[in-house]
């Protein structure tokens, strides 16, 4: 029998294989193990493998499997981003799971699942490829999001994720039909390389083809209008998920979106303009809708739609400089996010825990190590410096200024300033606010510990040397393959 | 051949086959009737004719008369659709089954089967696998619990086991390297070429799932009269039921007819010509039906699963495995 | 002859996706699927992708509409459960939606799909692209990427439904 055997390139794939692979055997041993710790930390080790077999790939990027995985240096910056977030909420949730009784060992291989899917998702070039690299990515992130069980606000962001999250992957594969009806390929390469030739021919196919795909990918990286979901799951899932969300998915989406719309559909006429009213709204809205918000992680639901936007803003400038200052913002934001979240989650660890910001009420006075990190991240979220946040901002902005989006930096500095107000009222709640009662102890674990000196450490050293970091996004990203 | 030559000739080996098969299905219950009567010490019908071989014909003048009964909280559209639902898929089967080597009759050349599809067998899979819905649908729209419960558990039971029943043939599929039947029964040319010598788990494997397919006994939980009166077709009567009765058997025949062609060596055999050979084995497999009706208890919802899931379809994904292995090398 | 079948198909398939929307009764809607799903693997049969056609029956009409209409009958839907909340602006903009959508479609007609592929893709299409052998090739060299990531969707899918359907210490204190 002659048979065609497929050339395998596994050594591309080898960060995704370990984090499966993990993943598999969490759950196979899920039943044996008895001591949870030893999952936990197990997943770990497996993040910590994958991106120890993903960093030697820097620099001599590879394309394998037919051209379906593409091992660029894009793809290896994201993967550590996908690595370095998943890991800090493992360390991050535990406790809270605990002490809401909701853990189980499928909890971590989900988590590590979605972690693949992002990783497939930036590491490839194929919008085939893309969408089953989202679906992993989302499948997971629906369970998560209702994994309290007995919590009808976790049911309730559950089903309303699944629901929009359905409806998103629907627009998204109706969309890569018709770019696929219209160039009859899926490859972006290809797609590029005859642009001029697919548009004489069949615009509308096309041009109606990418727009649904960017509408599919608003929902994920929550655009306005596309982020009605997002205040409700954001509240009602568990805090460490919601730490995940906020984070993982956003960077895993802009990075396909910057795969998508930067280079394949980069050809594509008037896509700025498109792009310019998208990064507009969701700044804008996301801004103000935030200043009314009282409890806090709706408030930062709406500044995680706000910092969608300012990454909109770079994808609007388009070219080497605004890709790789939006995945230096990425980066960062992954840091001061999630750092913010895991005060969060502490203090969300008491099962009285209302997650009001007026609960904050006493913080600095009870905890002022926990108050310092969290005005740290307060202020790397509104762009002060001298963290990471203002680094990014002004590296954005600055990029758009340079390609000629001087309103879109204007408009996008004025929603800093409004953003200002409500991340610094966090601030003033938890160090001045003359506390009604005593604030209840939290009890730190060394765990989360961890987690909140890696992410002040990451905001604080990347605000504060930028040069070294940035120059590893400019040097690496602009390789596609 | 002309294209007239071929519309009659077609037209003819449909009707040939369609009363074939329609014949079969009643003196299949026939068949059944006779040999559990003898199983359990009684003699079965012997009044309408000699040995009641008249009994299938008396039965169905019967169902003819009586009165066709719709419940008052039916879905009467689905209530209707639901029986012949049922029967079409059940006579479609036939027309890709083999009867017989090529004959010459009036200078014509004529090939013992309806249509020779080069995908014959994925065809019948396709077919049966929309069996289910007429007994879904009956089960649904009757408006009654019985009703119900029995589509529901037919519904979970064909599904189940479709998968191993699907997998149970990928080993002869693999070893023949093709998806027709007549091609299949030419690689069978003798005795030791038969699958069920080189496929013996196989052949087990798709004699469980062919029953547990045709909701047969001791798989016919979706009509176990204990617990549900007679299941999906509860409040079925006259023809309708007649129609359920019907397919039912012709299922019976159907599956029959692939596990002789598949495994059986089809119409492949000495001495005798190829059709007769071909009936033989159908009745043989008939026969085996019955006999496992007439012997075996009836099993518990759980265990069904539980076979079906846990050992039926890991030993045919297995058995594809070996297989494939053995092949390739 | 063969035009007057693809013809049929198309019609029938079209009209059943329609009739399938516009049915308040949920399993009648399924049924309009499975027509519409027989008349799209009688299309595939005419380009002679007969294999595809037959999955397409096995895996679509044969097992996955089986399960929808298992969870219909499970939940006990009936038509009359749907009646519809509407807003006052629904009805505009579902007008303007559909209107628009049409008007898209209408437009990319008169375009040409695959522009300077279709001869390509012709000389490609062998007699027997759509069989199983061509399909295994392709699926087990250029797409076993996708192919293995669609079983680890497919896993991550079936752990997510156990991890939501689980009976756990807190259901069975409450005697769930």
């Amino acid at each position: 029998m002659d048979l065609k055997l497929a050339t395998i390139d596994l050594g591309l794939i080898a960060p995704e294989i370990i984090i499966a692979a993990v993943a598999m055997l969490i759950l196979l041993l899920g039943n044996v193990v008895r001591r949870r710790t030893i999952l936990a930390y197990f997943g770990l080790f497996g993040l910590v493998a994958a991106l120890l077999t993903a960093l030697p790939r820097w620099g001599n990027p590879a394309s394998g499997f037919y051209g379906m995985v593409q091992a660029d240096n894009f793809a290896i910056f994201f993967k550590i981003i996908f690595i370095i977030a998943a890991g800090l909420t493992i360390l991050m949730a535990r406790r809270y799971l605990i002490s809401h009784e909701i853990e189980s060992p499928e909890f971590y291989a989900l988590l590590l699942f979605s972690a693949v899917g992002m990783m497939v998702m930036a590491a490839t070039s194929d919008l085939v490829v893309i969408f089953l690299g989202l679906e992993i990515m989302s499948v997971p992130l629906y369970v998560m999001a209702a994994f309290a069980r007995h919590d009808v606000s976790s049911n309730e962001a559950g089903i309303k994720y699944f629901i929009m999250g359905a409806f998103a992957s629907g627009i998204l594969i109706y969309g890569i039909a018709l770019v696929y009806g219209a160039t009859g390929t899926t490859d972006l390469r290809r797609i590029l390389a005859d642009w001029g030739f697919f548009e004489m021919h069949s615009q509308l196919f096309l041009y109606s083809g990418a727009i649904l795909v960017l509408i599919g990918f608003g929902f994920k990286v929550a655009a306005v209008p596309f982020h009605m979901w997002v205040p409700d799951v954001y509240q009602g899932a568990p805090t460490p998920v919601t730490a995940f969300f906020s984070v993982a998915p956003k960077a895993a989406g802009f990075a396909a979106l910057l795969r998508i719309f930067t280079y394949g559909f980069a050809d594509m006429s008037q896509l700025w303009a498109i792009l310019w009213i998208l990064a507009v709204l969701t700044m804008t809205v996301g801004n103000i809708l935030a200043i009314f918000q009282d409890n806090i992680k709706r408030m930062l639901a709406y500044s995680s739609i706000a910092h969608a936007g300012y990454i909109l803003v770079a994808l609007t400038a388009g070219g080497d400089g605004a890709v790789s200052s939006a995945a230096y913002y990425l980066l960062a934001y992954t840091f001061f996010n999630l750092g913010a979240f895991a005060v969060i989650t502490l203090i969300d660890t008491r099962n009285s825990s209302t997650a009001q910001i007026d609960e904050m009420q006493g913080l600095s006075g009870r905890h002022p190590f926990l108050a310092a990190v969290l005005a740290l991240f307060m202020f790397a979220l509104a762009g002060f410096p001298p963290t990471a946040g203002f680094m990014g901002k002004f590296y954005i902005f600055s990029e758009a200024i340079k390609n000629g989006y001087i309103g879109l930096a204007i408009i996008g500095v004025m929603n800093s300033f409004v953003s200002v107000y409500y991340y610094l009222r966090v601030v003033v709640v938890s160090f001045f606010a003359r506390p009604n009662k005593e604030f209840e102890a939290v009890s730190y674990t060394p765990a989360i510990f961890i987690v909140l000196v890696i992410t002040a450490a990451g905001t604080l050293i990347l605000g504060i040397l930028p040069g070294y970091w940035l120059s590893l996004a400019r040097a690496g990203i602009f390789q596609f393959l | 051949m002309t294209a007239t030559e071929f519309a009659i000739i077609s037209s003819i080996k449909v009707v040939v086959v369609v009363l074939a098969v329609l014949t079969g299905c009643a003196y299949a219950t026939w068949l059944e009737r006779k040999l559990v009567g003898h199983f359990q010490h009684r003699i079965g019908p012997n009044l309408a004719g000699p040995f009641g071989l008249l009994q299938p014909i008396a039965d169905a003048i019967k169902l003819i008369f009586k009165e066709d009964i719709v419940p008052d909280n039916a879905e009467r559209v689905t209530y209707a659709l639901a029986p012949i639902l049922m029967f079409i898929p059940a006579m479609l089967n036939f027309a890709v089954v083999p009867f017989g080597d090529t004959v010459t009759l009036f200078g014509h050349k004529i090939d013992m089967v309806v249509s020779d599809l080069n995908i014959g067998i994925l065809f019948v899979f396709a077919v049966t696998s929309l069996g289910v819905y007429g007994i879904v649908l009956a089960g649904w729209s009757s408006g009654s619990k019985y009703s119900l419960l029995g589509g529901i558990r037919s519904s979970a039971q064909m599904i189940s086991y479709e998968v191993a029943y699907g997998l149970s043939i990928m080993g002869v599929l693999v070893i023949a390297q093709t998806f027709s039947l007549n091609e299949l029964v030419a690689q069978q040319a003798s005795v030791w070429h038969w699958f069920i010598f080189r496929q013996p788990v196989g052949f087990v494997i798709y004699v469980i799932c062919a029953i547990a397919e045709t909701n047969r006994s001791p798989f016919d939980l979706p009509e176990a009269e204990s617990e549900l009166v007679a299941g999906y077709h509860t409040e079925y009567s006259s023809m309708r039921f007649a129609m359920f009765y019907i397919g039912e058997y012709a299922n019976m025949i159907s599956v029959s007819c692939v596990a002789t062609t598949l495994f059986l060596g089809g119409w492949q055999g000495p001495f005798l010509p190829p059709v007769v050979w071909f009936v033989i084995k159908v009745i043989f497999f008939m026969s085996v039906y019955i006999w496992i009706r007439a012997t075996l208890p009836r099993l518990r919802y759980d265990q069904l699963m539980y076979l079906g899931w846990k050992v039926l379809f890991p030993l045919a994904l297995l058995n594809v495995m070996v297989t494939s292995l053995i092949v390739l090398l | 002859m063969e035009l007057i079948i693809f013809y049929l198909a198309a019609v029938v398939a079209v009209g059943g996706g329609l009739m399938m929307i516009m049915q308040r009764n949920p399993v009648a809607s399924v049924l309009y699927l499975i027509v519409t799903l027989v008349a799209i693997a009688v299309m595939f049969v005419q380009l002679n992708a007969v294999f595809v056609g037959a999955l397409l029956i096995i895996v679509y009409a044969g097992a996955i509409l089986v399960l929808f209409l298992f969870v219909i009958m499970l939940l006990n839907l009936r038509g009359e459960k749907f009646a519809e909340k509407r807003t006052r602006l629904d009805r505009p903009t579902r007008i303007i939606l559909a209107v628009a959508f049409i008007l898209e479609l209408l437009a990319m007609f008169k375009q040409v799909a695959f522009p300077g592929r279709m001869d390509e893709l012709m000389v490609q299409a062998s007699p027997d692209f759509g069989g199983a052998r061509p399909v295994a090739e392709l699926l087990y060299t250029k797409y076993l990427f996708p192919f293995e990531l669609t079983s680890i969707l497919l896993l991550v899918a079936i752990v997510g439904a156990v991890v939501m359907a689980r009976r756990d210490e807190k259901d069975k204190k409450r005697g769930i």
